[in-house]
């Protein structure tokens, strides 16, 4: 397994503080633009990049992440563009986990062995697949763990006692818990519940237990990561990225320092959770 | 070399991971997972439960108005002067289509399942229409997703849907048609994953749809057999059908596919001509990949993004394709075939006045491809056509390449 995740996590459990994971929709609005918010994102307190790949039919996504897909597509984006954008990132950045995030058709026309092997040239740590349950293990999961790439697979409300070790079973890196029934960009559930399920994970798992889905404002950041070892910022940041386009829908100035910005204080909000939780 | 180990039998699948062969699988997010696996555990037992059974068939025969007649063409027969023509009348099913079959058979199972709000996706309208009127004979609410491009053209089925008190959202994401629908539908049951019951309209989606679908739709194949053997004595020597996911196809197709004489054709929407983009013959055109919940061959460009399709009937205008005929493509039991929007709506216009019969743009496809097919084969020969809709919704599109102005 790529030692960059484990290390990553361990070396923030000895800070005693959650991760804070952030995801971005790689090549929107164009690929040069993107690498540079790619490479700001942890200079701004990014813990872990999850690295979007755009799709055509996103159907776990909100029409936030679906739009920027859709931008990043009209921009020339593709799959073998975003794994050169992690490879570019490389560069300069030998230490900071790089999870792609998105659906398997792309994935499965660039062809499984192919893709595995750029993705693990290109210095990336993990996968999320959506659309790839673990019913379907044989696709990519097997494969990219006997490669030695993380498969981190996503824990929903709807995923009770009775299935957990069946998600738990061939997950590693980390366990991405998604706050609610619902897509991306949705409204934040009750961070008690959230709480609770976090507890109910990690009496199954000693993975790290990221909560995504509804985190958009740093209260949100501190609240979710007084019980999560990580916490998950997506639909805000794409936001950030949509608010800053020129009316033609192309980066402008601010693009980058907007997402900074964001990420920042975000940051702080997890660089803060742990004291909210102590208080 | 390579070529493809044939099966036992073809009516075998799916395996139990909801396989024929590579295609189908349950590519869905996790969320809506354990739903699935409990679908399937209440299918499962449905199936093998006489009371089930029994409750569908009252319905096929007092609500739907089962069997549909087997009817034999005669002037259309001999106007081509070739194969006897019969066409199974689906379309003379309550709601006007063979859709009807699937969501008497879904919508028992939802109650089964203690769900209280139905979703459907729907193109021609046809299935939302179908969705809509079993949700009303049920007493439950119902939300049906449709392309806003296929709200604009199916205009009929869109008030009929809201009288039926369905509430009808266009989805405007895309190209506004058939998979930009599902999408949203997915959207709203991975949201609304308690209450709700995903109806799905067609042979396609995540394991057991596809089975599901195919084995309510079967109704059609099984009483076309009996039937034609009552008037003929025998099996039909090609049995043809339209396929956009491909429903009413494998309904027909599947009760046939070990009888090795009858030779079986699909027709997939040819649209405005394969070396154009604007078409939906993804079994003759596209390639195999992974969306909305299974594996089957899709329109797509060399980075695995889905293309939009096109046909001059929305209910064909689909990039997928029903996973069963992805196998049964690449095994070579079905031979599948693209028809183009002009010669389609050529054959709409035939059937109307030799035989007084409107059919459905969607039929229209197949008629087309027997028009082609029955010159060339002997006066002792019989094809059985699905002529799976009526053409009432389709009067305005027709009028509209007409040129006339209604």
């Amino acid at each position: 397994m790529t030692a960059r995740m484990d290390a990553r996590f361990a070396s923030l459990a000895e800070e005693g503080r959650p991760a804070l994971v952030t995801y971005f929709m790689g090549g929107d609005p164009d690929y040069a633009t993107s690498l540079e918010v790619m490479k700001a994102l942890p200079e701004a307190g990014a813990d872990v990049i999850e690295l979007g790949m755009p799709f055509s039919d996103p159907m776990a996504d909100g029409p936030a992440i679906q739009a920027a897909g859709l931008r990043a597509l009209k921009g020339g984006q593709t799959l073998a563009k975003t794994i050169r954008m992690a490879s570019e990132f490389r560069q300069s950045d030998q230490d900071t986990p790089i999870v792609l995030m998105g659906y398997y058709n792309p994935i499965y026309i660039y062809g499984v062995d192919r893709f595995l092997d750029d993705a693990l040239t290109a210095g990336i740590d993990g996968l999320i697949i959506v659309d790839l349950p673990p019913e379907m293990d044989e696709e990519l999961c097997v494969p990219a763990l006997k490669k030695g790439i993380n498969f981190i697979r996503l824990a929903t409300p709807t995923t009770d006692d009775k299935r957990l070790p069946t998600v738990l079973n061939n997950t590693s890196g980390f366990v991405y818990y998604v706050s609610m029934t619902g897509i991306t960009g949705g409204a934040l559930p009750d961070t008690d519940r959230v709480g609770a399920a976090v507890a109910r994970i990690k009496g199954h798992t000693d993975l790290p237990v990221c909560v995504g889905f509804g985190v958009k404002t740093e209260e949100h950041a501190k609240a979710i990561g007084a019980s999560a070892d990580g916490v998950v910022v997506g639909t805000a940041i794409v936001n950030a990225v949509a608010g800053s386009l020129d009316e033609n829908g192309a980066a402008t100035a601010a693009t980058v320092g907007r997402v900074a910005e964001l990420v920042r204080a975000l940051s702080s909000g997890v660089r803060s959770s742990r004291l909210a939780a102590a208080e | 070399m390579n070529q493809p180990v044939k099966p036992n039998s073809f009516r075998a699948g799916p395996d139990e991971e909801g396989r024929f062969g590579i295609f189908g699988g349950r590519f869905v997010a996790e969320t809506l997972m354990p739903l699935i696996l409990d679908l399937q555990d209440h299918w499962d037992r449905a199936k093998e439960d006489p009371e089930y059974q029994a409750e569908l068939a009252d319905l096929n025969t007092h609500y739907t108005g089962r069997p549909s007649p087997l009817y034999f063409a005669e002037r259309l027969t001999q106007e081509l002067g070739g194969a006897k023509i019969y066409f199974k009348r689906d379309e003379l099913n309550h709601t006007g289509s063979h859709k009807i079959n699937n969501c008497l058979g879904q919508i028992l199972l939802a109650r089964r399942m203690g769900k209280t709000r139905i979703i459907a996706e729907t193109g021609a309208g046809q299935h939302g229409v179908a969705a809509a009127t079993v949700a009303a004979r049920f007493g439950l609410p119902c939300v049906v997703y449709m392309g806003a491009t296929d709200v604009e053209r199916q205009a009929p089925n869109v008030f009929r849907m809201k009288l039926l008190g369905a509430e009808v959202i266009p989805v405007s994401a895309g190209n506004g048609t058939l998979k930009d629908a599902m999408n949203e539908a997915l959207r709203d049951w991975v949201t609304n994953v308690e209450s709700t019951y995903y109806l799905i309209g067609t042979a396609a989606g995540p394991h057991p749809y596809p089975e599901m679908v195919r084995d309510f739709q079967s109704v059609i194949g099984q009483e076309t057999k009996e039937q034609l053997m009552e008037r003929e004595g025998r099996l039909p020597d090609m049995i043809v059908a339209a396929v956009g996911g491909g429903s009413n196809a494998i309904g027909l197709f599947h009760p046939f596919l070990d009888d090795e004489s009858v030779r079986i054709v699909g027709v997939e929407a040819g649209g405005k001509g394969l070396d154009s983009k604007e078409h939906c013959a993804s079994l003759t055109a596209g390639s195999p990949g992974v969306l909305h919940g299974n594996r089957t061959y899709l329109l797509q460009d060399g980075d695995g993004q889905i293309e939009e399709g096109h046909s001059i009937s929305a209910g064909l205008d689909y990039p997928g394709i029903g996973p069963e005929h992805s196998w049964l493509k690449d095994n070579g039991r079905v031979e599948y075939v693209p028809i183009m929007d002009d010669e389609a709506l050529e054959a709409f216009q035939r059937l109307t006045r030799v035989e007084g019969i409107i059919p459905a743009l969607e039929p229209s496809h197949a008629l087309a491809e027997v028009i082609k097919r029955a010159p060339a084969m002997g006066k002792d020969e019989i094809i059985v056509m699905n002529l799976c809709g009526r053409g009432d919704k389709d009067v305005f599109t027709a009028a509209k390449h007409l040129g006339v102005e209604l």
